[in-house]
């Protein structure tokens, strides 16, 4: 343990790494957002010019990609609501560990459940 | 879990800097506001839009020009992407710029890293409305209603 984060609640503890979690998840979402809104503007240009692009994302790395972005929006989405509650909720504070690892909990069956789905309609042959 | 992430605007900065103290009066609670708001609101729809398009159905595979003809032909569906555009696009643009005037340090690079962010959100903004408003969904053959 170093000397700065010893006697502190929150400095190198499950608060810390949430607050790094978000700040990551957040940039990675919003530089997706910024390049699927140019892609989906391509509708505007051609339907063959939109179908070409779409084309690339119906690959396996792709779908690996899109199960990764999903990932990164999901938790951003649980720990979002975990953080409204810490903000407005009177025991949020109190209870903000708990409430992380039900997210990280949540955040698992979502991406599980997601996964299956999401990766049998990307690899199959359908 | 003991590395070193040292809390933004400390320790790192020189004892010496300082930053412009200029009040802008209510903006930063408002901006803080509006992350919980829209936050609440993103998940709805976001959510929707991810089972719609990547779960249901034949998911990513079945995503081309007439899979985004028949949602827009729907006003609903316009509405929702209209909203996901306008409040992912602020959320996201609050929180870089929140990230930018922690590790920015130097006023000018705040400032320009700030006017990039700015410039970038609003075209973006700008051209996802008008490609929604402006989006005709018929195209010859197309057995949509609307095109009928």
């Amino acid at each position: 343990m170093s000397k700065t984060s010893s006697g502190t609640l929150y400095r190198g503890r499950e608060g810390m790494w949430s607050w790094v979690g978000h700040r990551i998840t957040g940039v990675v979402i919003f530089l997706f957002l910024l390049v699927h809104v140019l892609d989906t503007s391509l509708v505007r240009v051609s339907p063959g010019a939109y179908d070409a692009v779409m084309a690339t994302y119906k690959n396996p790395l792709m779908a690996l990609g899109e199960t990764a972005l999903v990932a990164a929006i999901v938790f951003h989405a649980f720990n979002g609501l975990r953080l409204i509650l810490v903000d407005f909720w009177k025991q949020g504070t109190k209870y903000q560990r708990q409430m992380l690892w039900s997210v990280i909990g949540l955040w698992v069956i979502t991406m599980v459940a997601f996964s299956i789905r999401h990766l049998s309609l990307a690899f199959g042959g359908n | 879990m003991s590395a070193e992430i040292a809390a933004p605007r400390s320790q790192r900065l020189d004892p010496k800097y300082t930053r412009a103290r200029k009040s802008r009066g209510s903006f930063e609670m408002i901006a803080w506001l509006f992350m919980r708001l829209s936050g609440v609101v993103l998940v709805v729809l976001i959510f929707g839009h991810l089972f719609t398009n990547l779960l249901v159905g034949g998911g990513v595979k079945a995503i081309d020009f007439g899979f985004v003809a028949g949602k827009w032909a729907d006003p609903v569906w316009m509405f929702w992407d209209l909203a996901m555009l306008w409040l992912a696009m602020l959320h996201g643009t609050n929180g870089v710029r929140t990230i930018i005037n922690d590790y920015a340090e130097k006023p000018a690079t705040r400032q320009w890293l700030k006017g990039i962010l700015y410039v970038a959100t609003a075209a973006i903004v700008i051209l996802g409305t008008m490609v929604i408003f402006t989006f005709d969904p018929c195209i010859p053959g197309s057995d949509l209603l609307v095109c009928k």
